[in-house]
């Protein structure tokens, strides 16, 4: 793409990325299971802030609500109820070999991802013009730009993710729940 | 913008594997699924700045997805450390033949 942006601009998106995979990798690194999570919400954030660069604000905003939020306390909730705040209690990291392995995957995913950017992303020229997004977010507001193409165009995705909560809200309560032992 | 947004989040997602292979504990083998799918949506909003508001809208449904998948996987899990008394995978294997 063409344009330039604003060096404004630019330098966050730099200054979050790199904050992100910093965050990340120190998330996947630490022994203690708190700590971990605690990384994991950094990471979170950061990728809110990408979100906001990239002209998804409503989406950024939802990001620190439903993730840095409610999943990663849900998170923390499981790890005090099961007591899993002391990091001694099982050798935590695996072996060389497995670490090895690993690293040679997650390489290969990102070289992949390098690869495609030089075969050749898809065409970004024809598709909407350059400023489309931000003439929505200025026309409809940052919501109400979301909330058309989700209540017209994909309303039964919408619904059906409704059902979708329902059935993993029931799943969760019966899958968690205690058996009394005199239940067969 | 999309050539980098694209190399971030495939960084992250390569993170986030790594974080899955090396990992012994559940919770955080867990966090590591939530860190890929976060890399995914950040590809899907890149994507959404030259194909239209599609891919904000698919991020949302994603996120519904994964909150419903932690809320079962986080039941499963406590499930599991009831039977087991552990959450280290080393020590699960009822599967292994």
């Amino acid at each position: 793409m063409g344009q330039h942006l604003p060096l404004f601009y630019q330098f966050h998106f730099y200054l979050f990325g790199v904050l992100a995979i910093v965050s990340a990798l120190t998330f996947i690194t630490r022994k203690s299971p708190v700590a971990s999570a605690l990384w994991l919400v950094v990471t979170l954030f950061a990728i809110a802030a990408e979100y906001v660069l990239l002209n998804a604000q409503f989406i950024g905003a939802l990001q620190i609500i439903v993730y840095a939020g409610a999943i990663m306390v849900v998170f923390l909730f499981v790890i005090m109820l099961l007591n899993l705040g002391d990091p001694k209690e099982f050798v935590e990291i695996r072996g060389t070999g497995a670490k090895l392995l690993a690293g040679l995957t997650g390489l290969a995913v990102i070289a992949e991802v390098g690869f495609l950017s030089i075969v050749g992303l898809p065409s970004t020229e024809h598709v909407v013009e350059f400023g489309y997004m931000d003439n929505l977010v200025v026309q409809y507001g940052a919501v109400g730009a979301l909330a058309k193409p989700l209540f017209r165009d994909y309303v039964l995705a919408f619904e059906l993710t409704a059902i979708l909560l329902l059935i993993a809200m029931i799943g969760a309560v019966v899958i968690g729940r205690k058996r009394s032992p005199d239940a067969s | 913008m999309l050539a980098e947004a694209m190399a971030l989040s495939a960084v992250l997602f390569g993170i986030g594997i790594v974080g899955v292979l090396t990992r012994r504990n559940a919770i955080i083998i867990f966090m590591c699924v939530e860190l890929m799918l976060n890399a995914v949506n950040l590809s899907f909003i890149a994507f959404a700045q030259y194909y239209g508001m599609g891919g904000q809208v698919l991020v949302l449904l994603v996120m519904t997805v994964a909150a419903a998948e932690a809320a079962v996987g986080l039941a499963i899990i406590i499930s599991l450390f009831r039977h087991q008394k552990t959450v280290d995978l080393q020590n699960i294997n009822l599967l292994k033949g």
